[in-house]
């Protein structure tokens, strides 16, 4: 075990209680909104499938590594440009609405 | 430059949550989003700047055609299809993880190392939820997009073969750690293969009813790989926002499973929806139809009236006419209302999406609980498209499959009418005996046309 394996599991252990406090008091109108962010964030994938692209070498694994980043690129882009899709139709009152509609 | 890039990581980081904390309001959700696609792109920039990069031409082009179609199916696929396009932009995630890790064992080995357990844990474990997310996923959008049968497939047992193969794909994990051998790679494409076949049978058993339940639990198993990732390839920015949408998911996936008074183990393994029970079909009695002139009456000298929108709605895409209709009734003074069960539609605000769409101000959409206490003061209530949440049955019935969900209690109103196309059953495939009781009118036809014919014959009416 190396050092820096305890600091990558202390930054996990936070960020999962950051999450579940978080999300415990988001109202139920936005649930479909939330996952959908939430599964663009987990999109943070072609972070991972660019390192493993970088180092790619030989036709097998250029193909894995590219595949990875084709769908981690699928994942994160399709998920934020849904998630804005849905969110721009929250209209707070008839007079926002009045202007949206114009 | 490695510095630079950890504190690019760690803002990255603080956006995806300062991102999922706007998101728990609408007035801010927006911003939120973008924030958090803000943290994206400066993780994305500050991963490539700097680091010696390969195959740059190939990175480039499969950058780009991925963002493409990205772009263009999240903006061309239909409001009403929102939910199987999360399930598939998550499945893509789940591919991706086992594929980062499969690529991460490939060039280890090619340098003729293997990776130490910290890392090889987390990599088989990416290559075995990695792929049961994507296999899961892909089911959960045919099923969605109707492409596959929405109900329950199960046989019989089939509960007993899944334990069995999941035990015999982590046997399978623990034997490529602890026996190292040349064969490792053929190893890990079995143990892909085996978990692409395990995520397509475990999800196959769950009926259409249960599929909101199934995305959110699936977008936790990603969330979960993307940090296993994190661990993989010792990047904390993965590690960070993998086990923020780990939790998320799985708190969204308990919340949905509560709202259907059924634990996240019966929702998973009772193929519910495959057994049509004990309720019996015939002894209800008749129904009372009624025609858009009489709706319209009863609607127009209302005091309060209660819309209750459902799948149907969305299907129909009449949210439009449910606007119309609300605003032709408000300028009338009536006090209009729409009642909003956890589960309508097929995900957890499916419809408060589709009718912001709309522009009905989420001011006027009420939550189950705050909503239920008010039916016996509402004259009209009207169910557009909606069927299991307003199932008395849930409430009576010990014998029905639904007992102990929590309901819309709709028929404490003054008038119910209900809005179907037929007389078929909902999508968990139960009786609804709502239908024949006294104070039901059953309104046919197309939710869409209906609402249509409503909003014409209240002008005729009234005007």
């Amino acid at each position: 075990m190396h050092a820096s394996l305890l600091q990558e599991i202390f930054s996990f252990v936070l960020a999962v209680f950051t999450g579940w406090s978080l999300i415990t008091k988001v109202p139920p109108v936005l649930h479909t909104p939330l996952m959908s962010a939430t599964n663009a964030i987990h999109g943070v994938l072609v972070v991972g499938a660019l390192i493993v692209v970088f180092t790619a070498a030989g036709p097998s694994q250029i193909v894995v590594a590219a595949l990875a980043l084709f769908l981690a690129t699928l994942n994160v882009v399709g998920g934020f440009v849904v998630t804005d899709r849905m969110l721009e139709m929250f209209r707070k009152s008839p007079t926002e609405k009045g202007q949206a509609a114009k | 430059m490695s510095n630079i890039r950890e504190a690019a990581y760690m803002i990255a980081a603080i956006l995806f949550i300062v991102g999922v904390m706007r998101l728990r309001n609408p007035a801010t959700a927006r911003t939120g989003n973008i924030l958090a696609a803000v943290g994206m792109l400066i993780a994305v920039v500050f991963t490539v700047i700097g680091a010696s990069v390969g195959n740059l031409v190939l990175l480039i082009v499969v950058f780009v055609v991925g963002a493409v179609i990205g772009t263009y199916s999240s903006r061309a696929v239909k409001m009403t299809a929102m939910p199987q396009m999360v399930a598939a932009f998550n499945g893509m995630g789940g591919g991706a993880a086992a594929m980062i890790a499969l690529s991460e064992a490939l060039q280890a080995l090619s340098h003729g190392s293997y990776p130490g357990l910290s890392q090889a844990i987390p990599g088989l474990f990416d290559m075995l939820v990695g792929s049961i997310s994507f296999s899961g996923s892909i089911i959960a959008f045919l099923k969605l997009q109707e492409w596959m049968p929405g109900k329950a497939i199960s046989f019989k047992g089939q509960n007993a073969v899944n334990a069995v193969l999941l035990i015999v794909l982590v046997l399978l994990a623990i034997s490529i750690l602890i026996v190292p051998s040349g064969d490792r790679l053929a190893l890990d494409w079995i143990l892909i293969i085996g978990s692409v076949i395990l995520g397509v049978s475990f999800v196959v058993p769950v009926g259409g009813a249960d599929m909101p339940v199934i995305i959110a639990l699936l977008n936790a198993f990603t969330g979960i790989a993307a940090a296993a990732a994190g661990f993989v390839l010792q990047n904390d920015v993965l590690i960070v926002a993998g086990a923020l949408v780990g939790s998320s998911g799985t708190i969204l996936t308990l919340i949905m499973s509560r709202a259907m008074n059924r634990s996240i183990f019966n929702v998973l393994f009772s193929a519910f929806g495959s057994k049509v029970t004990a309720t019996g079909t015939s002894e209800h009695g008749e129904i009372h139809p009624t025609n858009s002139e009489e709706v319209a009456m009863l609607c127009a000298y209302a005091q309060r009236v209660v819309i209750v929108p459902g799948y149907g709605l969305a299907v129909a895409r009449a949210q439009q006419e449910c606007k119309d209709l609300m605003d032709v009734l408000t300028a009338r003074g009536v006090d209009v209302r729409f009642a909003i069960h956890p589960v309508a539609g097929r995900m957890p605000g499916h419809m408060n999406v589709l009718l912001a769409e709309a522009n009905v101000p989420y001011d006027r959409l009420y939550d189950m609980d705050d909503i239920n206490p008010e039916f016996q003061r509402t004259d009209v209530v009207l169910v557009i498209g909606a069927n299991d949440v307003v199932n008395p049955d849930a409430r009576e019935n010990p014998g029905s499959p639904i007992y102990g969900m929590p309901i819309l209690n709709v028929d404490q109103a003054k008038t119910v009418i209900v809005n179907k196309r037929s007389m078929a059953a909902g999508f968990a495939g139960i009786d609804n005996p709502m239908f024949f009781k006294q104070n039901t009118k059953m309104f046919f036809g197309d939710a869409k046309g209906a609402l249509q014919s409503l909003l014409s014959a209240i002008k005729e009416e009234v005007a």
